[in-house]
């Protein structure tokens, strides 16, 4: 009955799963229009993706290393506005920096690489070469990111706890100002949004790209850096004393957590079409903090259903609390706000009641998965009898 | 005498936002000073005592709705230690801090709910909104009450601190939580006396800010939180003196900031300010030294 | 404990996926012969969230005035559809999508160029037409599918500038919002214009959620400016009049559309500050309107909040008005409800409304060359006509 299955048996399942997903996106991608109910599932697709990102990257420093940075939606900032600045068409310039003489910058990556290849190849090269063009700003993003916290990171990864917190959070805010900066308009806009850069057309772009990523982090999760990073968050001086260097693993899991920030960054850049500064604020970070508690901090799988759950319910399945009419009856309460206030109160449940939050610092593996649904059934029959004989104690207790 | 006339505004400004800040960040530093918690949830409790204080000035007369405010924004404060914190007290350090990041969310959230997304009004308080003049530069009363009136409550604070029983509980406390409980300390008595006072003053301060910036939004306790809270880090956590100067130096060089025109770094310096002093001196001004014990 | 909670939350989620995904359709309700959906892409909430109520107030009466529309010889139900875009850029494009994701066959709106301006690729790329009401910026109608029956800031700020000019002020303190594409578009054009003009400046930007205004007062006196010009939201707005009482600020304040408002006229009731602004439409420009929607706030408390608790008309309110009228021209000349009809017929609607007549240019803006000179009167808090302006182009 309790049959293991087997490395390669995993790996076939895993590959298989990604692909019908993949199919499945693309063909739904195809079928719905985008004037359906339905279509909405491809914002959270795509939004939820992103999130998942930046929510596992913020988790391989929070859960994994166990430094407490608040630090992310400047890492993002950077990404975002890497990629927008580079992939802006010369032919927008001029519209989009229509304060500033055009801008500094007067060439586009995803333009060239496109009319080089169109060039070569036709209708289809250009196309290819635009998507081409577009993963190298995205690739720039992340390493300006991890550059920046590479630097960040020599003074502010000696500080303890709370106050890297607080300093990580301090830098982010820094960091926005300096993107609004007038004096660097020419290159940042100053203040104002960046638009008409190139987009993706396709859900299955940040899907994939983020899928990537994501397994990049697990695998290094699983190496012998990860097992590093895990022994300095269950404790740093034992770890020191084992031969770990503090210093230089917090800074690489710094480094890499931002690298991948920088680069849910341009993703999130592309999904919105336009960049502006304002929305990383600091309140950006948080909600990306309640992601990772809710998925469960320490945990991959978590936070990838953190993201989907979170950006599904805000986005899309909550919407109706705001519309003032559930299940056909009107309430007067239900009015513009109401589906935060109730989601804020979901998540403080889960931080007050379900500390470990969906995952705790399980990961999703196959075994489990099987062993799951054969045991439902009797699961769903002790659920009753469960309950009762938590009570039970409870009364004892007392 | 024109220069004076000129630049004296500015440090008006400052000294009054200096002192509004004092009394935010008061409630920061004896929080953390006591639980190791930074209570993201404090600036936000200073937005909704301000919205509180929107709606009932609209029912109630000003010498009724101060206190109900006051008071209001006091039982707040310990429910929110209650509910958020307290069941969390053994749980890791990250935890209660993620909890108290949730309230705030909540709060937030909440005030959005209540006001639509709307700036609010604050009401004009008859003699603090009064415009003086003071060697020609104009300004509210508002500006010229609020240092004075921060003193008198540090002041105040620190005698009950220094020469009150519940004060020397409350600095045993802060000095070793689990010892002083040994010793017969209430613990959960003195947090809560703790929040009682942070609340007090946060409503207070909520009073003299808002009748001086008039509009309250939901995100209004966002950034006069932070600020609080790096003045309490600054003056070194844990000194309620500290966090008063802390304060004072950033609403004044905020002013400044403005005054010389750098206006997109005012909300920046004070972060600016915070990573110098954590590299420098991490512990602040007054702050004393901690060691981590194996 | 845990377990209620969990099946609670279950429970709610279950819920939530049904009213979520169970969008309902009720077609062929009474004599109609089916429903045409309208999308209203205004804040609700945020910055923006006062005046982009009021803006939906003129739709929303205009929908109650005329509740049908009648296309290819049957009667369709126009059906509102709102959705709170946070005047917020990120948030915006969600909710467009929201509206797009329901049907809409046009979308109205919105109130603040810089959100305008983030959604227009969202309603290109579904092919869903919208008509921008009070969105001023220039960049909005980059946009292929965005139109609009407001004035350009070019104008606007032209307009501004030659008043101040002509008044005899010299010396302009601008100040704009961060990241906010109207404020910083429209004093971009003043400056212009004024510098044209042979006036000086002094340029200044204060942060989104900035609610200290006092040494930004401080900085216009200091450089002893003669006008202070600050065409912000109207929440900064009520900040701004508020310190400048405080502080004496003994210059005019001279804004833009977003002004004009009864949160500034409720500010500035009882200080001695000088306001004057350009606008649309002055209330009394067409008293069957005035009287028509007067009652119709009045009527209902929802409605009476939205507008700030009283009956003065805003002119946003008046063009949300015209643009619902606009949405329906064009669906009559499309014949059909379906998007992509009624793009192709929108460049050719013309309409006569109470703010003037609406012809759209080819790069979809409305061919506007007139705009209303407003001054606050401090004693009784309303609007006081001044003058109407033009520009020779």
């Amino acid at each position: 009955m309790n049959r293991e299955i087997s490395k390669k048996q995993r790996n076939i399942l895993t590959a298989s799963a990604c692909l019908i997903v993949l199919l499945l996106v693309y063909l739904g991608n195809m079928l719905i229009p985008p004037t359906s109910g339905m279509s909405m599932m491809f914002t959270v697709l795509e939004k939820g993706a992103i999130y998942a990102l930046v929510a596992v990257s913020m988790n391989l420093l929070n859960g994994f290393t166990g430094l407490f940075s608040l630090g992310q939606a400047g890492f993002m900032l950077i990404g975002a506005y890497t990629y927008a600045v580079l992939s802006i068409p010369a032919a927008s310039r001029d519209s989009v920096y229509q304060y500033f003489d055009g801008g500094l910058i007067k060439f586009s990556i995803p333009e060239i690489f496109s009319n080089a290849l169109g060039s070569m190849l036709g209708e289809t090269g250009a196309v290819i070469g635009e998507y081409i063009g577009m993963l190298i700003p995205m690739i720039l993003a992340g390493i300006l990111a991890a550059i920046v916290a590479f630097l960040i990171g020599i003074p502010v990864l000696r500080l303890k706890s709370d106050y890297l917190a607080i300093a990580t959070l301090g830098f982010a805010e820094i960091l926005r100002a300096f993107f609004q900066w007038n004096a660097l308009g020419s290159i940042t806009n100053g203040s104002n949004i960046l638009r008409s850069f190139s987009t993706y057309s396709t859900p299955l772009f940040p899907v994939i790209i983020s899928g990537i990523c994501i397994v990049f982090i697990i695998l290094l999760i699983n190496s012998s850096y990860g097992r590093a990073f895990k022994a300095i968050r269950d404790d740093e001086i034992a770890a020191e004393a084992m031969g770990v260097n503090l210093f230089r693993h917090k800074q690489w899991s710094f480094v890499i957590s931002s690298f991948f920030a920088g680069i849910g960054g341009a993703l999130l850049a592309m999904f919105q079409n336009s960049i502006a500064s304002t929305p990383f604020t600091s309140n950006m970070t948080y909600e990306l903090l309640l992601i990772v508690v809710i998925g469960g901090i320490g945990s991959v799988t978590g936070s990838i259903i953190g993201s989907f759950l979170f950006v599904a319910c805000s986005e899309w399945w909550l919407r109706f609390l705001d519309a003032g009419s559930f299940l056909g009856m009107d309430f007067a309460f239900m009015r513009p706000g109401f589906r935060k206030v109730v989601f804020a109160v979901i998540i403080m449940l889960i931080v007050l009641f379900y500390r470990q939050g969906i995952m705790g610092t399980k990961e999703f593996s196959w075994n489990g998965f099987i062993v799951f649904f054969r045991n439902l059934p009797l699961k769903i029959k002790n659920l009753g009898k469960k309950h009762k004989k938590n009570t039970d104690i409870e009364k004892e207790a007392r | 005498m024109n220069f004076m006339v000129e630049n004296l505004p500015y440090l008006l400004a400052g000294i009054s936002v200096g002192g509004q800040y004092a009394l935010i960040a008061i409630g920061y530093t004896m929080v953390y000073g006591i639980l190791r918690l930074i209570n993201f949830a404090h600036g936000d409790m200073f937005m909704v005592a301000g919205l509180m204080m929107v709606y009932l000035a609209a029912d109630l007369p000003l010498y009724l709705s101060v206190p109900v405010v006051i008071i209001l924004t006091v039982f707040l404060g310990v429910m929110i230690e209650k509910v958020a914190y307290r069941p969390l007290r053994t749980a890791p350090r990250m935890s209660i801090m993620i909890s108290a990041i949730g309230v705030s969310y909540l709060l937030q959230n909440a005030a959005l709910y209540a006001t639509g997304g709307l700036t609010q009004t604050y009401p004009d308080i008859p003699w603090l909104s009064q415009t003086v003049e003071i060697f020609g530069a104009n300004t509210k009363m508002v500006t010229v009450i609020t240092p004075v009136l921060t003193l008198i409550l540090v002041i105040g604070l620190v005698m009950l601190i220094k020469h009150t029983k519940i004060g020397m509980a409350m600095r045993a406390v802060s000095r070793d939580f689990e010892t002083s409980q040994l010793m017969g300390i209430d613990i959960n008595r003195i947090i809560t006396v703790t929040f009682i006072i942070g609340s007090f003053l946060a409503a207070i301060g909520s009073v003299l800010y808002f009748t001086n910036y008039t509009g309250v939004m939901p995100t209004s306790g966002a950034m006069p939180g932070l600020k609080a809270f790096v003045a309490a880090v600054f003056g070194g956590i844990g000194s309620i003196p500290g966090a008063v100067i802390g304060a004072f130096v950033i609403g004044i060089c905020e002013n400044i900031i403005k005054g010389l025109g750098w206006t997109t770094f005012s909300n920046a310096f004070t972060f600016v300010l915070l990573i110098v002093i954590l590299m420098v001196k991490p512990t602040g001004l007054f702050g004393e030294k901690n060691i981590d014990k194996v | 404990m845990k377990k209620i909670i969990s099946l609670m939350l279950v429970l709610v989620m279950v819920f939530a996926l049904f009213a979520g995904c169970g969008s309902k359709d009720k077609e062929g309700e009474g004599d109609y012969a089916g429903t045409i959906k309208i999308g209203v892409f205004e804040p609700a909430s945020g910055d923006n969230g006062a005046g982009g109520k009021q803006e939906t107030l003129g739709v929303q009466y205009a929908n109650s005035v005329t509740p049908a529309v009648e296309v290819g010889g049957e009667t369709y139900k126009v059906e509102l559809v709102n959705v709170d875009n946070e005047s917020d850029a990120g948030k915006g494009i969600t909710a467009a999508e929201t509206l797009v994701s329901q049907g809409v066959s046009l979308v109205l709106g919105t109130y603040g160029s810089a959100v305008a301006i983030a959604a227009g690729p969202t309603f290109d790329k579904a092919g869903v037409p919208a008509i921008g009401i009070t969105c001023t910026n220039p960049q909005v109608t980059e946009a292929a599918n965005y139109f609009r029956i407001c004035f350009l800031d070019p104008f606007q700020g032209t307009v501004l500038a030659n008043y101040a000019y002509d008044n005899g002020m010299r010396k302009a303190y601008c100040l704009s919002k961060m990241g906010d594409d109207y404020s910083v578009g429209l004093v971009n054009y003043f400056v212009e214009a004024f510098k044209k003009l042979g006036g000086t400046v002094v340029e200044e930007q204060f942060e989104q959620g900035n609610s200290d205004f006092s040494a930004y007062v401080a900085n216009a006196k200091k450089n002893g400016c003669d006008v202070f010009f600050s065409p912000v939201s109207t929440e900064a707005a009520a900040l701004i009049i508020n310190q400048a009482d405080a502080q004496k600020l003994g210059m005019p304040i001279l804004a833009g559309d977003t002004w004009d408002s009864n949160v500034i006229t409720g500010a500035a009731k009882g200080t001695d500050v000088e306001i004057i602004v350009t606008t649309f439409y002055q209330e009394g420009g067409n008293p069957e309107f005035d009287e028509g929607i007067k009652k119709w706030i009045e009527e209902d408390s929802t409605n009476l909040a939205n507008n700030g608790g009283n009956t003065d008309l805003a002119a946003v309110t008046a063009m949300g008005y015209d643009a619902y009228y606009v949405a329906l021209e064009a669906i009559k000349a499309a014949g059909s409800s379906d998007p992509a009809d009624i793009l192709a017929a929108l460049p050719s609607v013309t309409y006569e409304g109470v703010c003037g007549k609406v012809v759209f240019l080819e790069s979809g803006d409305a061919d506007r060359s007139e705009a209303v000179v407003k001054k606050c009167n401090t004693e009784t808090g309303v609007w006081e006509y001044v003058a109407t302006q033009t520009v020779e182009k």
